[in-house]
Formats: structure tokens, sequence, C-alpha cells
């Protein structure tokens, strides 16, 4: 073991916050670049429309004005259009009918907020009164905004799906699954909501793109949780200039949640129109209000899902159909998220030998949906624990104990929805859960609370979600564009100092210090001598970047794999040093010693050895100490848990307490617990803020966002959440054994598992079988009210 | 354009500005201090608070004129030599930070709310007054149990 207070298992303070809490941080709108100019996009005010004409001449002529740039100037220099990385296949075989998404609209637009044209000025204020020059010409189209209704709208979203379909996509053995519902002695059927919400990281969405004339070559500054992937794209796809001429820099990222893995139109934009103002950089800030309206949003799934169980109270099948709403794109990932990481996890932590499920992926002309928080696991689980919950009331069980008894019990475990269940112990969860939320004393508190005109609820969620994302094979067969390895370099100076190069990108979990931490086990060398090294692709060769909670067991896992060689070159040099067999090098706490002598070096003196090259034969061993890794991992990785929560519903009001939040996740083996439970608190308050407040709201009528800023949209606020003392974290720990650390994700854990607990427990203290999603004050007092008049 | 002048950070500072130009623009943008950020354009989020004459001030919402003559503390002027505040030592002992946006803002909220409740400010209130400032990361555990030590300590 390295020093016990730096190693893996410790809660070290993180290196990287001296720099936030200082002001020192360098976001993207933080960056300047000799002779900048700004950018500002002219945006569709239409839900659906034809472009008849774009006049610029009077806002060309404008003080200040350097540049405007629409579809046809895209067009014209063909850069290729934004793309969606996975291809789903419709259950009949025929491939997802895809749009065309250009970078700036061409003849059409399909949602508020879509971009029309590129304004470049010299200030914002100038690119603004341009912009606003501009006379856009348009005939209004019908459009459609509820997923629900969008298959038989008039509105046709794109040409190539008329009735508006993306893919019908299925999963299971729908006959076997019928069968099972037509023998099932108990059917619990529900329609089931799943409410859009918008990602609103804190920092906006920006860019710098800029040409160097004398190199041929692009620079774009990006708020991206994934460089690589966007030079990649915007190399390949957009056609802008080959990998080794565009440069893509992702700085501090002041939160992403999935919505900054995309490639938007934006950043292609800025970094493409640069070259034609003569290599003058622009940069863009998106305002929250083009947050709002053009972020990638989460979720709207509109589900009905079904559980049929035996007189025993076994669950014999599921049957799940989705609409799920794709906006008016297809974004990144867009497809992936509610088919391969939805219904693959359907069968929650439970036994279930029948599962199908129909997924019908829908336009709407309202913003792109895609991965946010947990991405299409909330939706599932939400489903599956909704579905179980509601089966055990119905049945009279209890619900934790209707849970254990369809638990998967022994692993490996195939589920009939692709995925094998590695390792776990569900049961150990829930009885850590019970104990810790005082589960056996609920009817002493539950009448406290009346006492107060309190109604008081308790509600689970027992989820299991696949991370570590994941398998290159296994996704490239299920429809993926790329790869979901991950990279590492481990790159020793002489001295004895340690730089690791990572494809990994960090915007606020803490990588600068979890992965100094496994350099500093493995090497024995202190944390402040680690610097982690990421988001740019001049100096880190490759890598897929952060998302998917797969930095731990993937990023790591090839940090691991490098330090593995690492060990084994600096072993054979101690040896040449020591005029010792490598053999009986041994290499512990930053020591190298020949075994059966005193014998010793340090790890600085075999790095320095390494690059002086003095005293072992180079023809033999390579001079330096650098290696490199990448790491394909052999499975998902399976974080479960169980959460409990506890809800005191005002009964005048109908406001929602959370009186307790208890949360016992399995997240294998943690490398340090204070980021890890940070984690774990801040996903679930995402997910508490879907349950209570956040929800995206777009007119029927006008197709314009109702939602649009921080005082129409409910972000969660310090007073939402339940006080310190009532919010309980636990762990269990089966190790994954699918990576040699042991390691599951916990990013998304929270955002996943929250939802149903919240809900779950304000049904159960209505006394109600469903409420909708926020379950804000005024739709819990209507949701009583209209008990109050049936029960008259 | 006018002059405006005032103290930023114990310095005197000076810059021409618009009537319009909002005194976080001046910090950023004038005067390159990029401590102080802004994430919303309604006055909701609070990553911009900044102290303007000792009193807690969300900088998107004066104007850089309405400063002439004011003492504006930011972000960047609360560590003293090397020597952290003891609002932003105990944001980093507490993980009351993740991606670090909303921090500037957070830490310059929390150290208005301790001065004007005193060293025992309640968990309730802290809660209460921390409404202007959205953090999208830690779920507001961590900064509330910050605000509790840093208060303690300062």
């Amino acid at each position: 073991m390295a020093d016990t207070k730096t190693g893996i298992g410790a809660s070290v303070r993180r290196k990287e916050d001296l720099r936030f809490i200082t002001g020192k941080g360098n976001y993207t709108d933080d960056i300047n670049l000799k002779d900048q100019t700004v950018g500002y996009f002219l945006r569709s005010p239409h839900a659906h429309a034809k472009i008849k004409s774009i006049n610029t001449a009077k806002a060309r002529k404008m003080d200040g004005v350097v540049g405007i740039f629409t579809g046809e100037d895209v067009a014209k220099d063909k850069l290729g259009g934004l793309i969606c990385g996975w291809m789903i296949h419709s259950k009949d075989g025929s491939p997802m009918k895809a749009g065309p998404h250009p970078v700036l609209a061409l003849d059409k637009v399909r949602f508020v907020g879509d971009q029309v044209a590129l304004v470049v000025a010299e200030t914002k204020e100038q690119a603004r009164a341009a912009a606003q020059a501009i006379v856009v010409s348009y005939d209004v189209l019908p459009h459609v905004v509820d997923v629900a209704k969008a298959m038989k709208s008039k509105a046709n979203v794109h040409d190539v799906a008329p009735d508006n379909r993306v893919f019908n996509w299925s999963l299971g053995n729908e006959a076997d699954t019928n069968a099972a519902f037509a023998k099932a002695a108990h059917v619990t059927s529900m329609d089931i909501v799943n409410n859009r919400l918008i990602p609103n990281a804190m920092e906006p969405r920006a860019a710098i793109g800029s040409y160097d004339t004398g190199t041929e070559s692009y620079t774009l500054y990006t708020t991206s949780q994934n460089p690589h992937v966007a030079r990649l794209v915007i190399s390949a796809f957009h056609g802008l200039a080959p990998e080794h001429k565009l440069r893509v820099i992702a700085p501090d990222v002041g939160g992403g949640f999935g919505s900054k893995i995309f490639i938007y139109g934006e950043e292609v934009a800025c970094v493409w129109a640069s070259k034609f103002i003569g290599g003058r950089p622009i940069k863009w800030t998106g305002e929250r209000s083009e947050s709002f309206l053009c972020d990638a949003h989460g979720r709207d799934h509109v589900t009905k899902a079904e559980l049929a169980m035996d007189a025993n109270g076994k669950i014999t099948g599921m049957r799940v159909h989705t609409k799920a709403a794709m906006g008016a794109y297809l974004s990144t990932f867009s497809a992936a998220v509610p088919t391969y990481l939805y219904g693959t996890l359907l069968s929650g932590q439970y036994n279930i030998p029948n599962i199908y499920v129909e997924v019908d992926a829908i336009y709407t002309n309202t913003a792109p949906v895609d991965a946010y928080r947990g991405a299409g696991r909330p939706e599932a689980t939400y489903v599956v624990e909704r579905l179980v919950e509601t089966a055990a009331r119905e049945l009279k069980m209890d619900p934790a104990e209707f849970r254990r008894k369809n638990f998967v019990t022994s692993f490996p475990h195939q589920t009939p929805v692709i995925m094998m269940y590695d390792a776990g112990d569900y049961g150990a969860a829930l009885d850590k859960a019970l104990d810790m939320s005082d589960y056996k004393n609920f009817a002493s508190r539950k009448a406290e609370s009346a006492k107060n005109g309190k109604l008081r609820g308790v509600g689970f969620s027992a989820y299991i979600e696949a991370c570590g994302i994941a398998p290159s094979a296994a996704v490239g067969s299920l429809g993926a564009g790329v790869g979901l390895w991950e990279s590492a370099e481990v790159r020793v100076n002489p001295i004895g100092t340690v730089e690791i190069l990572t494809g990994s990108h960090s915007h606020g979990q803490g990588h600068e210090t979890t992965f100094a931490q496994l350099v500093s086990e493995r090497l024995g060398v202190d944390i402040n001598n680690v610097l982690i090294v990421h988001g740019d692709t001049d100096k880190v060769q490759m890598g897929m970047g952060t998302y998917g909670s797969r930095s731990g067991a993937v990023g790591m896992t090839a940090i691991s794999k490098a330090l593995d060689k690492i060990e084994a070159k600096a072993k054979k040099i101690a040896a040449a040093v020591m005029e010792s067999s490598v053999n009986d090098v041994e290499f512990k706490d930053g020591t190298f010693t020949i075994k059966g002598t005193d014998k010793k070096m340090g790890f600085g003196e075999v790095a320095l050895a390494s690059y002086l090259g003095h005293k072992f034969n180079t023809s033999e061993i390579e001079l330096g100490l650098k290696e490199s890794a990448f790491h394909d991992p052999s499975n998902f990785v399976f974080p479960a848990g169980v959460h409990i929560c506890e809800v005191e519903v005002d009964v005048d009001t109908g406001l929602t307490k959370i009186a307790s939040y208890t949360a016992v996740d399995d997240f294998g083996n943690l490398i340090n617990p204070m980021i890890v439970e940070g984690q774990v608190q801040g996903g679930v308050a995402q997910g508490i803020g879907q349950a209570l407040l956040e929800g995206a709201v777009y007119d029927e009528d006008s197709g314009q966002l109702l939602t649009g800023s921080f005082m129409d949209y409910n972000m969660p606020r310090a007073a939402n959440m339940p006080h310190i003392e009532n919010f309980q974290l636990g762990f269990t720990c089966t190790p994954c054994p699918s990576n040699p650390l042991g390691m599951k994700g916990c990013g998304e854990a929270g955002a996943i598992a929250a939802p149903p607990a919240v809900i779950n427990a304000i049904t159960h203290a209505l006394g109600v079988r469903d409420i909708a999603m926020p379950a804000t004050p005024l739709t819990v007092w209507t949701a009583m009210q209209s008990m109050k008049i049936a029960a008259e | 354009m006018s002059v405006v002048k005032m103290k930023l950070n114990g310095k005197a500072v000076n810059g021409d500005v618009e009537a319009r130009t909002l005194l976080v623009d001046f910090i950023r943008q004038n005067l390159g201090m990029t401590g102080t950020h802004v994430g919303c354009d309604t006055s909701q989020c609070g990553a911009c608070v900044v102290h303007v004459n000792g009193k807690a001030i969300k900088s998107c919402t004066i104007l850089a004129v309405a400063c002439e003559s004011a003492d504006v503390t930011t972000v960047e002027g609360l560590a003293k030599g090397g020597d952290l505040h003891a609002m932003q030592a105990a944001f980093k002992e507490h993980h009351g930070l993740q991606c670090g946006f909303c921090t500037p803002g957070m830490i310059m909220s929390a150290i208005d709310i301790v001065k004007r409740n005193g060293k025992n400010v309640s968990e309730d209130v802290i809660r209460r007054e921390l409404s202007g400032n959205i953090c999208r990361c830690t779920g507001y555990h961590n900064i509330v149990k910050a605000v509790q030590a840093g208060a303690a300590n300062m």
C-alpha cells in the first residue's frame, strides 16, 4: 500500500479545488484570443417553418459587423451536417429515418431556437444589433411538440419520416412474453410519463473557433465532455479538416450531465467561419436562454407498461411500449438512449423470465433529446420501480419484501434483454437501507406527521444500471459508430514525478485527484507529484471522453494497465542497476528491493536511471520510462442499490418535503469515498428535481418553450433538499469482476434511483396509484382535491 | 462611453464603459478578472455575486457606472497572501464544489450570509438565503456543510 492518506480508498481533498475557489479556473469564456471577434446566432422564432428568404444586406453594413453566415454558405462550402452516431434498426429490419441536420438551417427551421444565421462582429452588442436587422421571411408550417400526438399529427418534421417515426425498435421475445401474460395470476398495468428535462449545467455552452492561415489548421476551444470525439466528428463527418489540422481543447468545463457530449452546430459554425474572416477567432458564449432552447434535453417518454405475476407473487413477465421524443433532429447519441440504454435495463434487479419492449422514437418540433445524466436508465428504472411498487400494493405485500422475493440472487445472471449481470448482492443493500432508514418504525413517524397536518409516505427504488460504457465490439454490433474504449499514457519524468495523459475528461468529477490517487497507490508517488492531463487533442492522442459513468471503470483501468507496464519496465531497470535478476526485484511503497539483500532504490532513482542510461545496456533495455495503454471493457459494469425516500405532504398546500432520504449503493471498490458521496448527493438532487420541480413545457399552440429561463423552469435550490442529518448515504461492496480495480460507476446512480423513490413515497402518502412528475404543489393539491370529491 | 473608477480587491481601477455596461462585464471584459462568472440572463443563478461596499450583490444586476467610487471585492480578492479565506478553505475541506462554476458566487454569498447572521447561522437560514445561488453538481449538501464550517472559522 502507498501512503493510505493519498492512495485508493482515502477521501483525499481535491487537487483541482484551489483554482476554483480562488477564481483561477479557466473556462472557455475566460479565454480571450488575439483579434477575437464575437459570434451571435440568429434563431428561429417558429417551431416549424419554411425559410423563403434571408436578407442580410442591411445587417452587413452595420457598425462592427465582420461577417454573416447562413445555411446557404455552409452548403456552398460543402460542410457536412450534424450526425447521429448510433444506427438503430426497426424491428422490420429497416434503418432509422434520419433527416438532415445542417449546421445552420437550410430551407427549413424545425424548432424554436434552431440556428438560422451566424453574425460575427467586433462586439456582442454589435453582433446582436446586426442579427436583429436580418430579415428572414418564413412560411409557417404546422408543428407538433407532444410526443404522444406526433405520429398522428398534420405536422411532418422530416420528409423521410412521414408519420414522424424515426424507428420502431424492439427487444425481447414477444410470443413468450405474451404467453406469460396469458397465464398470469395478476397483471399490473400503468401509463407512465417521464417528464422532459433541461440539463442546465451551470456553465453555458461556449466555443472559440480559429483558423491559422500560416499552418492551414483550425483550433476549437469548446465546452465538451469529449474533445476527441468532437475532433473526430468535425473532421470525418463535417469534413472541416483532417484530424492533424484540427485541435480541439476542452479546458475547465462547468458541468455537463450529458449535454456537453454532443457536437452542436454552434461550435462547428464558429470554427468553420473563422477561415472566411481571415482566421480571426470567433467566440460564442451561449446565454442561458440559449441553453434552455438549444441544449439537448433529456427524457420525454410516454409509456404503457405491464407486469405479470403468478399466484405466489413471482414476476413472470414484463411488457413495455414507449414513445420516446427525439426532438427536431437526431442528436449525437440520441438513438441509443431509448433503445440500448433503456430496453436493456428493464429487468431491474429482478429475475424476470420474459420481457418484451417496443420503442417508437418520434420527431417533434422541439429541441433535440439526447443523453442526460443516466440516459435511458432513469427512464427504465422509473418504469420498473413504479410497476413493482404498484404491483406490491395491489398484491397487498410489503414493497420491500415483494422486491426481495423477486431479486436476482445468483451471478452471473443473464437477463432476457441482453445484459449479463456480473456481480451484486441486492438483498444486502436492501437490508442496509431498511436498517439505516429505520423502516420498521415508519408507522410511528407517520402518526407524528399526521399530528402536524402532514401526510407521510415511504417509497423504494431498487435500481440497477449498466455503465462503464462499453465493450467496443458489443456496442458496434448494436449500431454504435465508435468504439467505447479509453486510452492512457503514463510519462515518468527523470526526477520521478508523473504525468498521466487520459482520454477521459473531468468537468466536476475530480479526476485530477482520483486518478492521482491510483498513481500514488501504485507507484508510491505523492499525489502532488502527479499531473493529470486531459482535454486537449494536441496533448492526448485519442480518447472517448467522460459520460455513462465510464471514467473510473474504463478510464482508470487504462491508466492501471499503463502503470503495469511502467512497473514492469522499472523493475528491469532496477534489476540492471542493482546487478540482480529481475525475478528478485520487489516493488512496494515506491521502493525497489532485491530479495534477500539490503539493496534498494527509490522510484525516483529508477526514473532518473532510466533516462541516464549509464548503468544498463540500452540496446537491451530501451531508454526512458513512458508507457501507454488502451482498455476496452469486457462487459458493462452494474452499479445497483436501494434508495428509500420518506416524504411529508402538506394537506393544505400540496407542498411535498423530502423528510428523509437514504441511499445505499454498491459501486464496487471506491477510490475516493468523499468524491463518490458527492456524486450521489448531486445525482439524487437532480432526481429529486425531476420528481418534484423540473419539467420542460412547450406550448402546444405556438410551439414556444414556456419554461425558458430559471424563472420558469424550477431548478433545485438548497432549501428543496433534505436536511443534512436526514440525507444518509451507505455502501455495500461486491467488487466488479471485469476490471482490475473492482470499480463500478457512481456518477449517474442518484439521478437514476431518486425519481421513483420520491414518487413512490408521494403516492404512498396520498394513497393514490399515480401522480405526474414533477409533483408540484398544484399537482399534488389537485390530486388530493379530486380524492376528496371522489370520497364524497 | 464614460470613465468609471472604483476599487477592486483593494486596488484602484478604471475603464471606459457604456452607460449600459453591467458591473460583471466591466469586471470580466475590461479588467480581465474572470473569477466572477455569468450563468444566466435573469439574475437567478448567483454565479456573478461580488461584494460592493461590503454587501453581496449580483454583478449582472448593477451597472458599472452605478459602482463609481465603490469598493468591490471579487472571489480573487478573498485570499490574503497565501492564506485562503476561511470560507474558501471550508469549501475545499467539505467538498463543497465539483465543476467549480457556481463556486465563486457561492463563496461570496456564503460570506455575506455569515456576516449578516453570525457564526451560528442555522441550516435553515443558510438554505433559505442560498436561494439566489444555483448549483447543479453538489445537491447543496456539502455546500451547506461548508458554509457552516466556514462560518465557525470566520
